[in-house]
């Protein structure tokens, strides 16, 4: 519900309302909400990539900007588990928007526990 | 019916006689087509053992959107590009398109429960998808996994 406000307030509360009703990332910020929620992540890095594939030939005919992600995630819920059972353990959180024709095409994923992000740093910085 | 794409992106000459197209062997029924987003709970047993002849078809097995030589997605490219570097034999290699067949595509993400495309095969099991060849790659666990299953090109040859 938009509040009533004094008429010169008007523009910017009603800016600020409307940010916080429609996003113009809807997808990206449920995404977020669900990986947080999932993994209690210690890192998680989303990157919208979309606009590099956006002449692609499965694209035409799409208008989502929303369409191709790269995420970054460390979380301990990794722990013990190889890549593939990591990635589907993201892929179940969007099983119905990668199904959904014109929602998520691709999702690159780094799926990292913390331990191992503390070893790769070690690593780049003996490099 | 799958189409088999070879991997002459790596290896620029006739392929051996065992290589050709099976496609009998790979028919696929021809149905009513069904959005994608019911494909899948329909996977249906036709479908899978297609699948799994395809998986069983070489040591390495890679399902791609477009070829190796024209390959129709950066992530699929990429994955070629790997395995092109890491010295796969093209004997052992055989990729399929999946943009060629509407079931195929469908059904192997169902068949490997895995939403994308490209998904890599090591004797009939599922490695993962660009990323984790990817990572593979980088930290040396795929160059020891190849070596293992002695998929690559001998080096005295």
């Amino acid at each position: 519900m938009i509040p009533r406000v004094l008429p010169g307030l008007a523009s910017r509360r009603l800016f600020s309302v409307s940010t916080r009703m429609a996003t113009m990332t809807p997808l990206e910020d449920a995404m977020r909400d669900k990986l947080a929620h999932a993994f209690t992540p210690s890192t998680l890095v989303i990157r919208n990539d979309s606009h590099k594939h956006a002449h692609h030939a499965a694209m035409e005919g799409s208008t989502s900007k929303e369409t191709h992600f790269h995420v970054t995630i460390v979380s301990d819920a990794f722990e013990s588990k190889m890549q593939p059972a990591r990635h589907r353990m993201v892929y179940a959180l969007f099983k119905e928007e990668m199904a959904r024709e014109g929602g998520l095409h691709a999702l690159q994923l780094k799926t990292k526990t913390p331990a191992e992000e503390q070893r790769e740093k070690e690593r780049t910085e003996k490099a | 019916m799958f189409s088999r794409a070879v991997a002459s992106a790596f290896r620029p000459v006739a392929r051996p006689s065992f290589l050709r197209p099976v496609r009998s062997a790979l028919q696929f029924p021809s149905g009513p087509s069904i959005p994608s987003a019911l494909h899948a709970r329909l996977l249906s047993n036709e479908t899978r053992t297609a699948i799994d002849k395809a998986v069983s078809s070489a040591p390495v097995v890679l399902f791609m959107k477009g070829t190796p030589e024209t390959p129709q997605c950066g992530f699929s490219r990429a994955s070629i590009q790997i395995l092109g570097l890491q010295g796969v034999d093209p004997k052992k290699f055989v990729a399929f398109n999946v943009l060629e067949d509407a079931e195929l595509r469908a059904g192997v993400k169902e068949y490997s429960e895995w939403p994308t495309i490209p998904q890599l095969y090591l004797e009939k099991e599922f490695i993962g998808g660009c990323d984790i060849l990817m990572s593979m790659h980088q930290n040396g666990e795929l160059a020891k996994l190849l070596e293992t299953k002695g998929v690559l090109v001998a080096a005295d040859e």
